[in-house]
């Protein structure tokens, strides 16, 4: 096929993908203010717009409007480009995750960016460099806070990934492929029956990632780096204006990452939970309910993340480290032994 | 059916980190631009809730980050090496023709690598509220 459509194309679907990002990052701001307003027993954002729906675009626009400092003792470059890195860290790794059903347009996935074989693989490499733009911002920031913030989260980040990339294995136990729509192809068999937590007896790896994945985003109750009663803001206390916002962008779109691998890795991505009781729709409904899936369940995760932030108080650093160390990490390896015993026993190819 | 080499699959990724990097960069650069600037020499100074600023953050810190990322260095590398296994476990009944093989292959690897994490547990590393001389 033509090299210049299949490029065309890919930027069209690069622009779509990241506007419907960004979007969903500004409302899931406001769907945390609001639920965890509600959580509180008050109302949350109500006068920008109907239900306070305009709420994120004032946000942005003060934003951008807020004057932008430049401390005169930050180390510069770093300082400049450690938000610019947490954010394109953030923004990149949605690139190869499927949302939608295997459908082909002109020879292009229409619901992927990037098909590529080893896409869990991209999804932790990635979300691995976005570790440097905590630690330059808080090292180049200059400021205590920033700094002890900065140690914290970086501590914090490659102790718990260990156990997020261990809890995976299971999973690609099962399916034999780092590829995302293999994974979601061989959950998709009988509904949620057949999906990883349930039918792939990885509901033990299910919490593991999980928990794990809430210490990767700095979410409660994991959320140590900017602990604001001990170290005001953590690492990006010197930062101000859009700088600021953009580390705040890319918490989010990393909490919307990492809600779209647990739906792919666990609850069966697109796959209908009833599925396979229903022949087709035709043509049209067959690639929409895919995506509608695919949100519903990517939906529920971000609902839990808020649920859990408005419902947990916050780890003590010493319980946490302890905690991925001495608990997360030895479940994973468990589960992985367990997992490759049953698969060894009923399921050799 | 794909109808395009494969390694053109990897075009869009690297045309996404493009543009990601790209937006970060023209939001810096747009709030840079667009951004009243009135500062003051209280307000470049660093953050320290208000009082004067008490030297500055290049100071030592505690052992123990530095031992936590040398831990993770270690037993990620290990934990790389499971995924490799993982993905071509299922076919390596066929492969070896021995039907636990790979099982017990990884089960010796991941005896080593539980060795390691019970060592470095006694030894007291995991424990940040204990103050050890010897850290």
């Amino acid at each position: 096929m033509n090299f210049w459509w299949f490029l065309l194309l890919s930027i069209i679907k690069i622009a779509v993908v990241l506007v419907i990002l960004l979007t969903a990052v500004a409302y899931t701001v406001l769907l945390e203010r609001k639920v965890v307003g509600r959580i509180q027993n008050r109302w949350g954002p109500s006068r920008v717009g109907p239900f306070g729906l305009l709420q994120p675009l004032a946000d942005g626009l003060k934003l951008f409007l807020k004057e932008d400092l430049l401390p005169t003792a930050v180390y510069k470059p770093l300082y400049i480009l450690a938000p610019v890195i947490a954010l394109a860290c953030a923004l990149t790794s949605i690139a190869v995750v499927p949302f939608g059903a295997d459908i082909k347009f002109k020879g292009v996935d229409l619901f992927q960016i990037a098909n590529v074989n080893i896409g869990l693989l991209v999804i932790l490499a990635v979300t691995s460099v976005g570790v440097y733009g905590i630690a330059l911002s808080g090292w180049s920031s200059n400021n205590k806070y920033s700094l002890l913030g900065a140690l914290r989260s970086s501590a914090q980040l490659v102790s718990y990934e260990l156990a997020l990339g261990l809890s995976l294995v299971g999973v690609v136990l099962r399916a034999g492929s780092l590829n995302l729509r293999t994974i979601v192809d061989v959950q998709a068999t009988h509904g949620a029956l057949s999906w990883n937590i349930f039918g792939g007896f990885q509901i033990v790896a299910f919490f593991v990632y999980l928990t794990a994945a809430y210490a990767e985003t700095n979410r409660t109750p994991f959320d140590l780096p900017e602990a604001e009663s001990e170290l005001t803001a953590g690492y990006h206390t010197e930062y101000s204006s859009m700088k600021f916002a953009m580390f705040f962008m890319s918490e989010y779109a990393n909490m919307i990452t990492v809600s779209c691998v647990a739906t792919l890795l666990f609850l069966g991505g697109w796959s209908s939970p009833f599925g396979h009781l229903f022949p087709s729709f035709g043509p049209v409904i067959d690639a929409i309910l895919p995506v509608f899936w695919f949100v519903a369940k990517v939906f529920f995760f971000l609902f839990v993340y808020i649920w859990v932030r408005g419902t947990l108080p916050r780890f003590r650093y010493d319980q946490l480290m302890g905690f991925g160390w001495k608990v997360l990490l030895p479940v994973a390896i468990a589960n992985i032994v367990v997992t490759s015993l049953w698969l060894g026993f009923t399921r050799p190819l | 059916m794909q109808s395009h080499p494969y390694t053109w699959n990897y075009l869009p990724l690297l045309i996404q980190v493009v543009v990601a990097a790209g937006l970060g960069l023209a939001i810096v650069g747009l709030s840079w631009l667009i951004g009243r600037g009135r500062a003051s020499k209280a307000k470049l100074d660093a953050y320290e809730c208000g009082v004067p600023v008490e030297g500055d953050a290049r100071g030592r810190f505690s052992v123990r980050f530095y031992m936590v990322a040398m831990l993770f260095i270690l037993f990620d590398v290990e934990a790389v090496f499971m995924l490799p296994w993982a993905v071509i476990y299922r076919h390596l009944p066929v492969l070896t023709g021995s039907r636990m093989f790979g099982f017990w292959e990884m089960v010796v690897y991941l005896g080593f690598v539980v060795v390691g994490i019970f060592y470095v547990w006694k030894k007291g590393i995991l424990d940040w509220t204990n103050d050890r001389g010897d850290l």
